[in-house]
C-alpha cells in the first residue's frame, strides 16, 4: 500500500499524487466489491431456479455447461442469460418519456450498489468506515422506491402505474417497521457504525448476536426484507398473474436486466444487513479453535447464503398476499411489536445495574 | 378460546414454518424429471407420429389411391393424384401430406383398407423453411421403408385389438 502511495507521489508531485493515489485505490475497492457482487447476483438467478425446481420436484437449468464439462451442466446458465439479455433490443414504447424511462433502471441499481459501500466484511475490510453507517444504508435503500415509481410513470401504461404505485405503497409501509426494529439494535448496540454494531456481539457464543435477545425484531426485518425487496410472497409489484410485469412491463433488453440486477443486488444487501445486524457479522458462531480458524469473512459470507436461502425457501413455499393483507402485516401487526420491543428494550436497560447483571440479562446487557 | 388459540397459531407462524417443513421435505426428494434426450418416456404401439407409406415384401408399394385418406382427413392435410399403370394397377402419382396442417387424428391409417398410410413412433423432425413440412410420396416411402420393421412390429401388437 505505502510503496504504491509512495510510486504515485514520485510520479505526480506530492498534492497530486496523494490525491490520485486515493482515487485508484479507492476504484479498485470499488471494483473489488461490484464485480463478485454482481457475478453473485447471476449465480443467485441460478441458485434460486434451481433450488425452486428442486421443491418442486423438478432438475431445473441443467444443459449450458462451460467448455462442455459435464459436472459443471447448468453453470454457464447465467452468463448465457446474460449474453441474450445484452443482445436484445431496448423498446421505448411511443406514448412514454424517453428521458424519464432511460433514467428509471439507473436509478434503481444505484443506490442498490451504493449502499455496499459501508458494509464490512470482515474487521478490516470495509470501503467507507464511517459512523452513520446504519443511517446512510436506511436512506439509500429508501430510495430505490424512486427508480420504481419513475419506472411506472415513464412507461405511460396502465399496469406499469399500478404496479409502481402498490410498490411505493409496499415499500414506504415496510420501511417503518424496519426502521423500528433497527432502532432495538443501535439501542443494543449504542451505535450507528455497522462494524460496532458487529463489535457489540462480539462473545463466547452465537447466544450473544442479537439474534436471540431481539428474535421477534430478527423476524420483522427478515420479512419486511422481503416486502422491501418485492420478493414473493410480497411481489404484488410485478405480480405477474395479475398486472403482468408491473413496473417493468415495458423494459426489455438490458434495460429490464438492470432492473433486475437491482432487484437481486438488494437481496443480498438485505440478507448482509440482517446478518451484519442480526446474525453477528463475521463472528464465528463458537468463538474456539475449530471455528476461528476459518477466516471471518468467509463466516459472512455463510450467513449471508443462509438467509438468502431462506428467501428463495419462502418463494417456493407462499403464495402471493392480498394487497390489503400486506397493508394489515405491516401497519396493524409489525409496527405495534416493534413498538412494543422498544418500550421493553428500553425498560431493561433502565434497570438497576444489580438486575442486569444477573443471569441471562448479563450476555447481552 | 379459539380465537386466542388461532391468534397464537398465527402470531407464531406455526403454519408457515410448517408449509416451509413441506418445501424442505420435497427439496430432498428424488426427482421426476425425465432428461429429454438421454432419457425417453415409454411409447404405445399405437403412438401417432410421422407418416410412412408402406410395401408389400416384394418391394411393390401397398398404395392402391382409393382416396379413402384424402376424403377421411379432417384437416385435409393429404393430396393425391392418381393414374392407371402400365400393368393395368392404379397407383398414385403424387401423395403429399402437409404436417403443418395434419393434426394426427390418425384416420388416415384406420380408413387405409391396405395397411398402407401409418403413423410412426417418429416423433422428433422439424423443418427449417416453409415447405420443409410437405412430405412428398418419395419421402414417405423412405421413412416407410427405413422403420419397416418397427412398423410391422407395432401392427403386430396391435392388430388383436383393430
Amino acid at each position: 500500500m505505502e510503496y504504491f502511495q509512495q510510486q504515485f507521489i514520485n510520479l505526480f508531485g506530492m498534492e497530486w499524487g496523494a490525491m490520485l493515489f486515493a482515487f485508484a485505490s479507492n476504484m479498485i475497492f470499488i471494483l473489488a466489491i461490484v464485480i463478485p457482487l454482481l457475478l453473485g447476483v447471476a449465480y443467485l438467478t441460478f441458485a434460486e431456479r434451481k433450488i425452486i425446481a428442486y421443491m418442486q420436484i423438478r432438475v431445473g437449468p441443467n444443459r449450458v455447461t462451460f467448455f462442455g464439462i459435464p459436472w459443471l451442466r447448468g453453470w454457464g446458465q447465467p452468463i448465457a442469460d446474460a449474453v441474450k439479455a445484452i443482445m436484445k433490443e431496448i423498446v421505448i414504447p411511443t406514448g412514454a418519456n424517453k428521458f424519464l424511462f432511460v433514467l428509471a433502471p439507473v436509478l434503481t441499481i444505484m443506490p442498490a450498489l451504493a449502499a455496499w459501500a459501508v458494509i464490512p466484511f470482515s474487521p478490516e475490510m470495509v470501503l467507507a468506515d464511517i459512523n452513520a453507517g446504519l443511517l446512510y444504508i436506511l436512506a439509500m435503500t429508501s430510495m430505490g422506491i424512486y427508480g420504481i415509481i419513475i419506472a411506472g410513470w415513464a412507461s405511460n401504461s396502465k399496469y406499469a402505474f399500478l404496479g409502481a404505485m402498490r410498490s411505493a405503497a409496499q415499500v414506504v409501509s415496510y420501511e417503518l417497521a424496519m426502521g423500528f426494529a433497527l432502532v432495538c439494535v443501535l439501542m443494543m448496540s449504542q451505535s450507528l457504525n455497522l462494524g460496532d454494531i458487529v463489535n457489540g456481539q462480539q462473545g463466547d457464543s452465537l447466544l450473544n448476536w442479537y439474534l436471540i435477545p431481539l428474535f421477534p425484531m430478527f423476524l420483522v426485518y427478515l420479512i419486511s426484507g422481503v416486502a422491501e425487496t418485492n420478493r414473493a410472497p410480497f411481489d404484488v409489484a410485478e405480480g405477474e398473474s395479475e398486472i403482468v410485469a408491473g413496473f417493468h412491463v415495458d423494459y426489455s433488453g438490458m434495460a429490464f436486466t438492470v432492473f433486475f440486477l437491482a432487484e437481486y443486488s438488494n437481496m443480498i444487501l438485505v440478507a448482509t444487513l440482517t446478518s451484519i445486524m442480526f446474525l453477528g457479522g463475521w463472528l464465528p458462531p463458537i468463538d474456539m479453535t475449530p471455528f476461528t480458524w476459518i477466516p471471518g469473512f468467509i463466516w459472512l459470507l455463510l450467513k449471508i447464503a443462509f438467509i438468502l436461502f431462506l428467501f428463495l425457501w419462502f418463494r417456493a413455499t407462499f403464495p402471493r398476499y392480498r394487497y390489503d393483507q400486506i397493508m394489515r402485516l405491516g401497519w396493524k401487526v409489525f409496527i405495534p411489536i416493534t413498538l412494543v420491543w422498544i418500550i421493553l428494550l428500553g425498560t431493561i436497560m433502565q434497570l438497576p445495574d444489580s438486575a442486569r447483571n444477573s443471569f441471562p440479562l448479563n450476555i447481552w446487557f | 378460546m379459539k380465537r386466542i388459540k388461532n391468534f397464537f397459531k398465527t402470531f407464531l407462524l406455526f403454519e408457515l414454518l410448517k408449509g416451509m417443513a413441506i418445501t424442505g421435505r420435497y427439496l430432498f426428494k428424488p426427482k421426476i424429471t425425465v432428461h429429454f434426450p438421454e432419457e425417453k418416456t415409454p411409447q404405445s404401439p399405437r403412438f401417432r407420429g410421422l407418416h410412412a407409406l408402406r410395401r408389400y415384401p416384394n418391394g411393390e408399394e401397398r398404395c392402391i389411391a382409393c382416396k379413402l385418406c384424402e376424403a377421411v382427413c379432417p384437416a385435409m392435410a393429404i393430396t393425391i393424384d392418381s393414374e392407371l399403370r402400365a400393368d393395368g394397377t392404379r397407383r398414385t402419382t403424387r401423395y403429399d401430406i402437409d404436417l403443418a396442417k395434419c393434426i394426427f387424428c390418425g384416420f388416415c391409417e384406420e380408413s387405409c383398407p391396405v395397411d398402407s398410410i401409418v403413423e410412426t413412433r417418429i416423433l422428433e423432425y422439424h423443418g427449417e423453411k416453409r415447405g420443409d413440412l410437405i412430405y412428398t410420396k418419395e419421402m414417405l416411402l423412405a421413412i416407410g421403408d427405413r422403420y419397416e420393421e418397427q412398423i410391422a412390429k407395432d401392427r403386430e401388437a396391435d392388430a388383436r385389438y383393430r
